[in-house]
């Protein structure tokens, strides 16, 4: 079954389009790299597989529920990583990660499983705020798969990690196993390096359109590059 | 410090067998909410401090040092009002500033449990708020003994502050997130809240005279109690609609 | 296949005017030359068949604006939107003309431009400082797709309220005074008939009105969308000032491709 069905999604901001035309479709297991200028509609497209915006036009089938209708039936499985670490700062690290396991009936055991996977263990009882902003997206990487989602939504997750701490959130946003054994994924990558070595398929967006939807196998980073001109 | 661990395996206990229900989930915004104020003491101590001055800056405005009846009543009101404004403006900003909206809208629970749960948080924060500018009131300008109205007028605010609540929950998520929240939560509010001065200071206005106190007219109580009914209503309605992006 | 046809607005705009003139001219004899002078309060009491068929027609209009956002609410095609912001704005601005009207009389009656006692009058007054804060409201938020959700739970909340604070001024008036202005049970036969057919203009007036403010929108953001078309469609779109008004882009889009739906 296709993890994520899009078909001519469309959505505007007043006389904008934010996105035109989008269609994709990916299997379960896969990894989606979006490629595309800022403003090109990366974030949008994320937002709305993660039913935070509905569409305007166009079918989306997430999981194999249709957004937004379904959209109750999907949230258990999808985890979202964006700009925003989406923590009280002046909430420690286990109260925020414990607000959020019972917003998602997520056992307190997994809190400190997930604390201690991200090394936030000895300073998880200190208010977000006195952390710095590497330690704060570590505890949003530990919020984003709290719930151990079979979907994983992540906008440039590695932004504001230095390289020891991406070695640490590798094992649990990489396509590892999931919970049915394949967790699907869609970055949203400004590294065509990188972007490219993990992408089973290729979106490059631009002015919201797609300009380029191939296997990653068969993109090279000059056809990236060509994204943001 | 841990070092690199390998990836959790999902347990068992994980997945949810099914959707939280609404009362666990306001249980959960209760908790957080209550943390959030506790620890920055952002609305309480503000709103408490300012009853008070406003009924010391009363005293010098209307250059009287008791007041009964109408007029005690008037200002009880109207400064409780206009401290509960202070709350309903402080009331969605963490959550608009720290992405808490997002997280909440992503999460697979009841999305009604946010608005029932900032009503009882509005709920508290004015209960609150009137355990200090009640005896305030009483000990500063108040004309008559305050016991013996205690039990109407308890009652009287408690209908009022739910319409309080309610309105000021719908008022403040229609306000956070545009350009002039400050500005406009009042704005919006106080027209809202004539019914409830209404009905709660002409409610309240018998009780508050040393000389033969009576009891609070009926009508008003029910004109308070339709208000919350009708408002309480429309407001959980409508919120969620707030709530999208 | 679907035909498409240009979209056309402003149908009925014509002979819709033509009996708003007529209806107001018929109106204005019948109280100058029908209907009697009021024995106590004279000539000025005339001003009661403008000032109460504006109030009553910007309330319904008020109330009427919470209806549409409802609409707009559930099917979340922004024409609702519109014509739930055009007939608010137009109730507001008929409000207006309640208080001034109301105040002429009062002073007139009464020797105060302001009485406290005139239930409708208070009503309005709240009513007005309500509603004029909805533009602000919409022009200060800047995603026009929000803009119109926030003003349509704005305006279902503002409709409700419209009846409950009626009741609740009402209340708190009745047992201080007696009605000033005097109501509009028991009318004599002639001031009655005339009370009816001033009514009848009014509301042909705002009918119109409204329905030229819907035209003169959709028209313009027909314009703007051929406007695009032509510029091709690479063309960015020059960004649209900040409005409280709701964009009707993607309609204008959207019906062109349809089968003609007509008037607003």
């Amino acid at each position: 079954m296709a993890a994520l069905e899009v078909e001519g999604l469309a959505r505007h901001y007043g006389e904008r389009e934010a996105l035109a035309d989008v269609s994709l479709s990916l299997d379960a297991g896969q990894t989606l790299v979006v490629f595309g200028a800022n403003g090109a509609g990366k974030t949008t497209l994320l937002r709305v597989l993660a039913s935070l915006l509905r569409p305007h036009a166009g079918s989306v089938r997430v999981l194999g529920s249709s957004l937004p209708g379904e959209a109750w039936a999907v949230r258990a499985r999808v985890g979202l990583l964006g700009h925003e670490p989406l923590l009280y700062r002046e909430l420690t690290a286990r109260e925020n990660l414990r607000f959020y396991a019972r917003l998602y009936g997520v056992e307190d055991e997994r809190v400190h499983e997930l604390l201690e996977s991200v090394a936030m263990h000895a300073r998880a009882n200190e208010p977000l705020r006195t952390l710095s902003r590497g330690m704060v997206q570590r505890v949003a990487v530990a919020r984003a798969v709290l719930h151990d989602p079979e979907l994983l939504l992540l906008d440039e997750p590695n932004a504001n990690l230095d390289p020891a701490a991406i070695e640490l959130v590798v094992p649990l946003l990489g396509a590892g196993p999931g919970p049915n054994g394949l967790r699907t994924r869609v970055i949203c990558s400004h590294d065509p390096i990188r972007g490219l070595a993990e992408a089973d398929v290729v979106l490059g967006l631009r002015a919201g359109r797609p300009a380029l939807l191939r296997a990653g196998a068969e993109v090279d980073p000059d056809e990236i590059a060509e994204l943001y001109r | 410090m841990s070092g690199v661990h390998a990836p959790p395996r999902a347990p068992q206990t994980v997945r949810p067998a099914r959707p939280p229900r609404l009362w666990p989930t306001v249980r959960a915004l209760l908790r957080k909410e209550l943390l959030v104020e506790l620890r920055t003491l952002e609305s309480v101590p503000g709103m408490s401090l300012f009853a008070v001055a406003t009924f010391v800056l009363f005293h010098f405005a209307l250059n009287r040092s008791s007041v009964e009846g109408d007029l005690a009543a008037g200002i009880l009101w109207v400064t409780l009002l206009f401290a509960a404004i202070l709350g309903v403006n402080r009331l969605f900003v963490a959550d608009a500033e720290q992405g808490g909206f997002d997280g909440f809208l992503l999460a697979p629970v009841d999305r009604s449990a946010m608005f029932v749960s900032k009503v009882l948080t509005l709920l508290a924060f004015l209960v609150v708020l009137e355990l200090v500018a009640v005896p305030a009131f009483a000990l500063l300008l108040l004309g008559s003994p305050l016991p013996p109205a205690l039990p109407g007028l308890l009652a009287t605010l408690a209908l009022g502050d739910v319409g309080v609540a309610v309105i000021g929950t719908l008022v403040a998520a229609m306000a956070v997130r545009t350009r002039a929240r400050d500005l406009l939560g009042p704005l919006l509010a106080l027209p809202l809240f004539v019914p409830i001065v209404i009905g709660g200071a002409r409610a309240t206005s018998p009780l508050l005279v040393a000389v033969h106190p009576g009891t609070p007219a009926i009508r008003w109580l029910l004109t308070l109690g339709l208000y919350d009914l009708l408002f309480g209503l429309i407001a959980y309605a409508l919120f969620d609609f707030l709530l999208e992006d | 296949m679907e035909r498409t046809r240009p979209i056309v607005y402003g149908k009925g705009l014509r002979p819709l005017s033509i009996a708003t003139v007529v209806a107001m001219a018929v109106s204005l004899s019948l109280v100058f030359f029908y209907a009697p002078l009021e024995a106590e309060q004279g000539f000025l009491q005339k001003i009661f068949y403008l000032h109460v068929p504006l109030a009553i027609v910007a309330l319904c209009g008020f109330v009427l604006g919470g209806l549409l956002a409802i609409q707009h609410l559930r099917t979340r095609d922004p024409r609702w939107d519109m014509r739930s912001y055009v007939v608010i704005h137009m109730s507001l601005i008929f409000a207006v003309g309640t208080l001034i009207t109301g105040s002429i009389w009062a002073k007139g009656s009464w020797g105060h431009w302001w009485v406290w006692s005139e239930p409708t009058l208070v009503s309005f007054l709240i009513v007005f400082l309500l509603y004029a804060t909805y533009q602000p409201l919409r022009f200060a938020i800047e995603d026009p797709e929000r803009q119109s959700r926030y003003a349509s739970v704005f305006a279902i909340t503002a409709g409700a309220f419209v009846p409950m604070n009626f009741i609740a001024v009402r209340l708190s008036t009745a047992y201080l005074h007696p009605r000033v202005l005097g109501s509009t049970s028991n009318l004599p036969g002639p001031m009655a008939l005339t009370f009816v057919v001033s009514l009848a203009a009014i509301s042909l007036l705002f009918a119109t009105l409204c329905k030229y403010e819907l035209t003169a929108k959709h028209t313009r953001a027909q314009i703007r969308a051929l406007r695009r078309r032509l510029a091709g469609e690479s063309a960015a779109a020059p960004p649209r000032a900040r409005s409280a008004a709701p964009s009707l882009q993607h309609v204008t889009a959207m019906s062109a491709r349809a089968t003609g739906s007509s008037a607003p």
